[in-house]
């Protein structure tokens, strides 16, 4: 079956969002730093949600002990994810603009790379990453709203997981203490929920709703 | 008195570097926010701590 017209999806889209809501979903710009079981999550809920700009950045392949929890597919093993998962939003989201890097990303290129986000989120998976990223967008790019998440190792209950509002544009997302280094593995459903924090925290954002 | 994460300490005069140690977090794996403004990392050493001051220390653990 042919896909539908841009005009016939941003209808669907409007009819569920609200003609003002979905404007502004349209509009905006989010960069997804890390696109493992957190930003694979919350880049497809933000395609679905109409939001009109992506930027995907993962430097890592697609390997077998992904699967568990991220939004790849076997056939996918060896490519990169920036790679797989562009092929997967384009199907759900044809007509978002994607842009895609396979980089790394470093204190010395996030302030290039990131400058075309109006939202960044923070999905990488180790904690000292995770801190050099807040800590280089906190410092050099005082402008953007930053939604980072710590601590969804494991099976504690999902209730512990929430959103909190550190200073005006820096949103947290998570337990805080389940480290994946004290060994808890990581489980889908867990790390759903704090995508689905991170993801709904940005669509917050974006429709100009602050508080948590 | 100052405010670390919501919990008071006598903690005036000493820096960001020291009051990090003291509660055991390790540089590499925070972010620090002093009364709503980042602390860049490479003034933690240098940034003194006064009565009244707001500390965040936002601890990041590994997952995602």
């Amino acid at each position: 079956m042919a896909i539908p017209t841009k005009e016939e999806m941003y209808r669907a889209l409007e009819e569920r969002h609200g003609a003002e809501l979905q404007k502004k979903l349209t509009a905006a710009s989010v960069a997804v730093c890390g696109l493992g079981g957190l930003g694979s999550n919350i880049a497809i809920a933000l395609a679905r949600a109409g939001v009109g700009r992506l930027h995907i950045i993962d430097f890592d392949r697609v390997d077998i002990s992904n699967l568990n929890r991220q939004q790849y597919y076997p056939e996918q093993l060896g490519l990169y994810k920036a790679e797989a998962l562009y092929d997967t939003l384009s199907r759900i989201a044809p007509y978002c603009g994607i842009r895609r890097e396979s980089v790394k990303l470093t204190e010395e290129n996030i302030p290039e790379l990131l400058a075309d986000a109006d939202i960044i989120c923070e999905a990488f998976d180790a904690a000292d990453q995770k801190a050099m990223l807040v800590n280089t967008v906190l410092e050099k790019m005082p402008e953007k709203y930053l939604v980072s998440g710590s601590g969804m190792a494991g099976i504690a209950p999902s209730n512990t997981i929430s959103t909190r509002r550190v200073t005006k544009r820096f949103y947290l997302c998570g337990d805080g203490v389940s480290d994946v280094a004290d060994g808890m593995g990581l489980v889908a459903s867990r790390v759903l929920v704090c995508a689905g924090h991170q993801a709904h925290a940005v669509i917050r954002i974006i429709a100009e709703e602050y508080d948590v | 008195m100052l405010t670390i994460n919501g919990k008071e300490y006598d903690f005036r005069g000493m820096t960001v570097a020291e009051v990090l140690k003291e509660l055991g977090y390790g540089e590499q794996r925070v972010a620090v926010e002093l009364n709503e403004s980042i602390v860049p990392k490479a003034q933690y050493g240098t940034t003194t701590l006064f009565e009244g001051d707001h500390l965040e220390v936002v601890r990041f653990v590994g997952g995602g």
